[in-house]
């Protein structure tokens, strides 16, 4: 059976951690995570990560793979190619709790500041297929918070103070385009949610795993609507006079 | 002694899928203060990867539908062994649970008229499942955490429940650790609301995901409730087989019931000869037929053609399925094919997105050009804690349950998609339930610190011990056991067999041992999931040894017939001084007004 | 947003552990850019002479302005439209990022420039926010480019086709395409509104949106196809000003 070299980052801080080196046997079809779990199971017991349905569907085992935020349970091992080092290590981003996990905490913590999903009083609940279907892209988020790990103002520019990140303009998109909610955030988006800080990248659409169109079906029409609201003059000058439009 | 930190609530869910997500909304909407802890990150619980959908009497595609199909069909596909009371409820209150859902911000497909759009499932009688693509419970459970949030539930993530604490007779909080730092808590609630899921981590093969290690199950044995049902285990007829790291990864039911066709190595469409006699004039006769209903459901018109025999119910084609692997018609990696791509591609990936992703990505099988290649896999726990259906509450004063942790609900065997209507039904319910009987309370019962003491050592044990055994070669150990004696077909030897073997490993599974620190240490929590699963896996074995008969998803080589007498009876799982008990009690009876709802439906074979 | 315990050191500019080579394409952008640029100032401002040939106008020289008071090369009063347009496209404002200002050069590699990044929320880049009058007003250049065109087609009032004339019209062809499949009219005629199916003009705007957003998801290949053709037309015609080729006459 051929055998894959893996080197996973093991340790409780990103100064004193190190990778080891794991030999691992390769069975057709297997993913990163079956290989982590391998050495859980035969090599090294006491190896962290965080996984939960194996399938693509939960989100949870986010890493960085050969330098590249992947989710392991989708990264297979024929796309590497034989007799090539394959590294692991946790997401850059999120502060290291051990081995391949981080805390991601703080992506809940934006969460719950978001203004929530509020029905027009109004409302009759009938809806056509053609008015959600930009929503439910939106809503095929798994949270991995790969976008969040890639995305620079975050992992360069470390703003998690004034910037909301890719997912949550993501969850905020399927609330402002839900053909029943009454709220307008775009102030929410400019001032709190640091909208502004996203230079269109692109990154976060390029590791989703879900192919959510990130930027292009999210982030750009949100921005666009608070160019509606506070930079487009001749809009702006007409809602002055004629109120909301 | 060591440290812990303590958190006071009136009501403590265990559980962040639907079921405690729910509970947990009802309980704070109520007024209570409420904790909820989950075992991963809140979001990713089990319910995400519920696929096909929510079944609920809506009748928005089926004008014909009413509650009373939908029990007739849900205690039909539980060969009648249901809690009628729950099934009742469930079949009434569906529809509610849903429209909340909508207004909650959840996004379903539409009908042309723009309402929730249904589709067909095994065992319901109309289109009766409300989805969003193959994404439903995705759907769910996003929608319940985002209303969750902003109704200030504290959440507990990566917070694992080993032990339920009492004040003599009653609930007094529950004590866990944190799996980011091993640091201990105790939670001082004046009610326990278990919301943890399933058991399918004992299986080789199965679908479910690590979290469903029967904790539940083992803390309501433990704090003195009892189980019920648990011989009802579902094997799912659809899981991936191959490549092998994903096997018995869930292939939806939506596949069928968007018109996937079932067929051998041989090309034979199987499950035409399968077709219980029963129920064998509700499904098409030939493959003509059949295709005019697909065609049919897929224009959105009405047909007098009837459904496929791939609709048939869960149990019914797993067994189909074994057997046809069995007798040597088995693909090349051992199960059937599973074949969408006769259909328009672009409906396909619209209306299979996540399957069509997970075959192009993980088997590198394009399903709108070739089959699938599928087999049974452990899907579901019909059985668990015993619990009132009004209000969700256990033998245990102050300790309720919800959803897949429970029993009674589904029977001998569970329906597509009345698991995720269950867990907003009864997760309500239990929730609102905990609130009630907080409210009710003169005093706060009080945590003792013996008890406190006692679960601090069994959790420093498995550090301390130096012979021991490594956790995961117990657990392949155990999957070996569940999968040869206590499988989809049952006999007398086998389980006696493999209840002896199970009582050898949990002897060793006393002596799990782990190195390391209590920093997320995988190992370490898996000698404690052991213990749970150890205790769950012999509920299982024993209670399909009692059952002497076919029902349902319990089906025995040895008795392949339906007992009426057993019709009448669940088997009931206690412990006493620390063993496993077993004992029969009664069936509730329905009324006389529900039972005018069968007449003429009287099955003896098992199907 | 909370303040929460730095994770990220601060890394150097291509630091990364990709083993990819992350760094060919913002190689390739950036070579493009520059050449189209270096190459379309030094027609626009310095080879006023070349700008027409029979019955092709060069699109840099497209709409001719002629104001007395105006010393240098018209196509100056002209270029600042598209180049705008351009610049704050959502497409390229994402290619320049990475390829000129390496902020980042590639998904996970560290970037260049310090901790003072404000992204496009402070002067200049906050005028990133007017794209879409840079669209108006590319849509009214577009408007002279397809006169133009089609005026390509009308040799001295006979109907004739040159290869000219084929270039000229794949040319607005592929400008429109880029230019209808804008991101901000994309926002305009139909996705700022939250409901597509509630009165008969948003389902009209839901149509038209529809096809602005099938031309939207390949933006990016209409913005290179576009600028390249636009510079190919122009070549032409400045090739066949200075007699180094002549037009071929199809029919």
């Amino acid at each position: 059976m051929p055998e894959a070299i893996m080197k996973v980052f093991r340790g409780i801080s990103r100064e004193a951690g190190e990778f080891k080196t794991y030999k691992v046997p390769v069975e057709e079809g297997m993913v990163v995570l079956d290989a982590i779990h391998y050495i859980q199971g035969f090599l090294d017991p006491e190896l962290s990560v965080r996984w939960n349905c194996k399938a693509a569907k939960c989100g949870s085992c986010s890493a960085e793979v050969n330098g590249y935020p992947s989710l392991m349970c989708k990264t297979r091992m024929d796309r590497f190619p034989e007799g090539q080092e394959i590294t692991v290590e946790p997401l850059k981003t999120f502060p290291l709790v051990k081995d391949l996990v981080t805390d991601v905490s703080w992506n809940y913590e934006v969460n719950k500041k978001i203004p929530p999903f509020t029905p027009k009083p109004d409302a009759d609940w009938t809806f056509m297929q053609e008015d959600i279907e930009r929503v439910q892209e939106f809503r095929k988020c798994i949270e991995c918070f790969l976008c969040q790990d890639v995305c620079h103002v975050l992992r360069d520019h470390d703003r998690k103070d004034v910037f909301a990140g890719p997912r949550f303009f993501v969850r905020m998109a399927g609330l402002e385009m839900h053909p029943l909610d009454a709220l307008n955030r775009a102030e929410f988006l400019k001032d709190h949610a640091g909208l502004g800080f996203c230079n269109i990248t692109k990154c976060c659409t390029e590791v989703c795993p879900e192919e959510i169109h990130i930027t292009d079906n999210a982030i750009i029409p949100l921005k666009e609507r608070v160019v509606d609201e506070f930079y487009d003059p001749v809009l702006m000058f007409f809602k002055k006079i004629f109120g909301k439009s | 002694m060591a440290d812990y930190e303590v958190h006071e609530h009136d009501v403590l869910v265990v559980g962040a899928g639907g079921a405690g997500l729910r509970a947990a909304i009802e309980a704070s909407a109520s007024g209570v203060s409420v904790g909820l802890v989950c075992k991963s990150l809140l979001g990713k619980a089990h319910t995400v990867m519920a696929e096909g959908g929510i079944a609920a009497a809506l009748a928005n595609v089926d004008a014909e539908d009413g509650w009373q199909t939908h029990f007739r069909d849900t205690m039909n596909g539980g060969k009648m062994l249901n809690n009628w009371r729950m099934a009742q409820l469930h079949a009434q209150e569906a529809p509610d649970r849903v429209r909340e859902l909508e207004q909650w911000g959840a996004v379903f497909d539409r009908t042309r008229e723009g309402k929730i759009l249904q589709r067909a499932f095994g065992g319901h009688t109309w289109k009766r499942l409300c989805h969003v693509g193959d994404r439903t419970g995705l759907e769910m459970i996003r929608t319940l955490q985002d209303r969750g949030v902003h109704q200030g539930i504290d959440v507990y993530m990566e917070c694992a429940v080993t032990r339920l604490l009492k004040d003599g007779q009653r609930i007094a909080g529950a004590f866990g650790y944190f799996r980011e730092d091993g640091r201990y808590v105790v939670f001082k609630a004046k009610a326990v609301v278990l919301a943890t899921g399933g058991v399918g981590r004992m299986f080789p093969v199965t679908s479910n995901s690590w979290e469903y290690t029967a904790d539940g199950h083992a803390l309501a044995l433990r704090a003195g409730a009892d189980l019920i049902d648990m011989e009802f285990v579902q094997f799912h007829p659809t899981g991936m087989v191959w490549p092998p790291g994903v096997r018995g990864l869930l292939v939806t039911e939506g596949v069928r019931g968007e018109g996937g066709i079932l067929r051998n190595s041989a090309g034979e469409r199987f499950m035409f000869k399968y077709l219980p006699e029963a129920t064998r004039k509700d499904y098409a006769e030939t493959e003509d037929e059949a295709k005019r209903w697909v065609d049919a459901a897929i224009a959105g018109q009405k047909t007098d053609a009837r459904r496929p025999p791939e609709l048939s119910t869960r149990d019914n084609v797993a067994r189909s399925i074994y057997l046809e692997v069995k007798a040597g018609r088995g693909t090349p990696h051992g199960g059937v094919f599973l074949d969408i791509s006769y259909q328009d591609a672009e409906r396909v990936k619209r209306k299979l997105p996540s399957m069509y992703h997970q075959f192009k990505e993980l088997a590198d099988v394009d399903i709108t050009r070739q089959p699938m290649e599928v087999g049974p896999t452990m899907h579901y726990i019909m059985g668990g804690v015993r619990v009132d259906a009004d209000t969700g509450e256990s033998r245990v004063p102050g300790l309720f349950g919800a959803g897949e942790v429970t029993g009674g609900m589904h029977g001998a065997n569970r329906l597509g998609g009345n698991s995720l209507s269950d867990l907003i039904v009864f997760g309500r319910r239990a929730g609102l339930g905990a609130a009630n009987y907080v409210k009710a309370l003169n005093a706060r019962p009080q945590c003792s610190d013996d008890e406190i003491k006692a679960a601090v050592e069994e959790m420093e044990a498995p550090f301390k011990r130096t012979d021991g055994k490594n956790p995961y070669e117990l657990q392949r150990k155990l999957h070996e056991i569940m999968s040869t004696y206590v499988g989809i077909f049952r006999e007398e030897k086998d389980l006696k067999t493999g209840i002896a073997r199970l009582e050898e490993l949990t002897d060793e599974v006393r002596h799990a041992a782990i190195t390391g620190s209590k920093t997320y240490n995988p190992g370490w929590h898996m000698c404690h999931d052991l213990t749970n699963m150890m205790l769950a896996a012999q509920a299982i074995a024993q209670s399909a040894l009692s059952r002497k008969e076919s029902r349902g998803a319990h089906s025995r080589l040895d008795y392949p017939d339906t007992d009426p007498h057993l019709g009448k009876v669940n088997t009931s799982i206690y412990l006493e001084g620390g063993e496993v008990k077993l004992k029969q009690t009664p069936l509730p009876e329905m009324p006389e007004e529900l039972k005018q709802l069968f007449v003429k439906k009287e099955a003896t074979r098992n199907a | 947003m909370n303040k929460v315990e730095i994770a990220v050191a601060p890394e150097k500019l291509g630091a990364t552990a990709r083993n990819d080579n992350w760094w060919v394409e913002p190689a390739l952008v950036a070579t493009g850019f520059t050449i189209f640029i270096v190459y379309a100032t030094w027609r626009g401002l310095f080879e006023p002479q070349y700008f027409e040939w029979g019955p092709y106008l060069s699109p840099f020289y497209s709409p001719r302005i002629l104001l007395d008071w105006w010393h240098w090369s018209p196509a100056i009063l002209v270029l600042w439209v598209p180049a705008g347009f351009r610049a704050t496209c959502y497409y390229y404002r994402k290619a320049y990022y990475r390829a000129y200002f390496l902020d980042p050069p590639a998904c996970a590699v560290g970037h260049l420039g310090g901790d003072k990044y404000c992204g496009e929320t402070t002067f200049p880049f906050v005028l990133q926010n007017l794209h879409r009058y840079f669209f108006y007003l590319a849509v009214a250049v577009l408007a002279f480019l397809w006169y133009d065109a089609i005026r390509a087609f009308d040799f001295h009032g006979q109907f004739g086709v040159g290869v000219g004339s084929l270039i000229f019209l794949a040319n607005v062809v592929f400008l429109s395409f880029y230019t209808f499949g804008c991101h901000a009219y994309r926002h305009l005629v139909g996705g700022k509104l939250d409901c597509f199916s509630c009165s008969a003009r948003t389902k009209t705007r839901f149509k038209i949106w529809s096809v602005v957003t099938k031309l939207n998801e390949h933006h990016m290949l209409w913005a290179w196809v576009s600028l390249f053709s636009v510079g190919f037309a122009d070549l032409y015609v400045r090739l066949l000003a200075g007699h180094v080729i002549t037009d071929i006459r199809l029919f």
